[in-house]
């Protein structure tokens, strides 16, 4: 990553890197976090469900069906 | 940079994701609620029962107002900040692209990984198409499209880096371009087709719905990269300690 250091003072403003050591554990977890709330408005009660009923699937309906996902 | 720079792009990330969910409700409530309720209505004439039968849990009014809201602003904080998170590894390694033309190209990269390429072989569909039988295979296969498209997208932009020393920056991007059509072109030789239009279904509704759906998806990621890549420059700018003394204090502006 030695070749990836910005130089403070360049003309151009091409950002400095963010190591990826860093970026890992936030990716990990908010990216977790982030994928179980599109599951929840994607796919839940749908070919898989967490919770019994079909609350949640009908809450989300027309926002699923306008967002691409197989509904039902 | 460091940890705190990833905590600020996220958090803007998810901003940015709810002011494009925002923009994207628009369109879809009036743009796309016309041809569900146009879809519900063909499915009613046929007499064929939908979500909970004749009592529903939750109302029309309810699932094209709030429920909607519900869906399409989660959507959009959730996909701000993956593509925030996205954004914290593409800044700096895609090419010698600022803040700004980094979060349009990312939020145009995702618009095609993400959507485009699997709705071009799984089309979004409307309410009374899709038979429910066929909705595990159907799901699975949408899940594995998205999964597909962006693995092939990711390794297009690795091609593109590597080639772009030995062929310069036009040429590696043709060739990493062409590449993604033609790793995406077999993908969809080698999945199975899926078609559940009901007999008699209207073409041109069908049209409306989907072409609905490319609408608030384009909505939702031209807004989220305009809107994050200000976000994003402001939060990679010096602190204004770092500033010379003039411009760390900005006077109002009139008007």
């Amino acid at each position: 990553m030695a070749q990836s250091i910005a130089q403070p003072t360049s003309t151009t403003a091409v950002p400095a890197t963010l190591p990826i050591g860093v970026i890992a554990p936030w990716a990990f977890f908010f990216g977790l976090l982030m994928l179980v709330l599109l599951y929840f408005v994607g796919a839940e009660q749908g070919a898989t469900a967490i919770f019994s009923g079909t609350g949640v699937h009908e809450w989300v309906h027309d926002g699923r069906h306008l967002l691409g996902f197989p509904c039902h | 940079m460091n940890s705190a720079t990833v905590r600020h792009l996220l958090v803007r990330g998810m901003l940015a994701g709810l002011a494009a969910g925002v923009a994207a409700l628009l369109v879809a409530y009036f743009l796309g609620e016309p041809s569900v309720r146009g879809a519900i209505d063909f499915e009613k004439a046929k007499a064929a029962h939908h979500g909970g039968g004749d009592d529903p849990l939750v109302s029309r009014a309810l699932q094209s107002t709030a429920g909607l809201s519900t869906g399409i602003l989660v959507y959009g904080v959730a996909f701000g900040g993956i593509a925030a998170l996205a954004y914290c590894f593409a800044l700096g390694r895609i090419g010698r692209f600022g803040p700004r033309a980094s979060a349009l190209l990312l939020a145009a990269a995702v618009l095609v990984a993400v959507y485009l390429v699997p709705f071009l072989k799984y089309p979004a569909n409307p309410p009374a198409v899709g038979n429910p039988d066929t909705l595990q295979e159907r799901t699975a296969l949408y899940f594995l499209m998205i999964v597909l498209s962006v693995l092939i997208a990711v390794a297009t932009v690795i091609l593109g880096k590597r080639l772009a020393p030995r062929l310069g920056t036009w040429n590696a991007t043709v060739a990493a371009g062409a590449f993604f059509v033609l790793a995406v072109g077999l993908a969809f030789v080698f999945l199975p087709a899926q078609d559940n239009t009901p007999a008699g279904f209207p073409a041109t509704l069908l049209w409306d719905f989907r072409l609905a759906t490319l609408a608030v998806q384009s909505t939702l990621w031209t807004v989220f990269g305009l809107v994050f890549g200000v976000l994003a420059e402001r939060a990679l700018a010096p602190a204004p300690a770092e500033r010379p003394e003039t411009s760390a204090s900005p006077a109002p502006v009139a008007g």
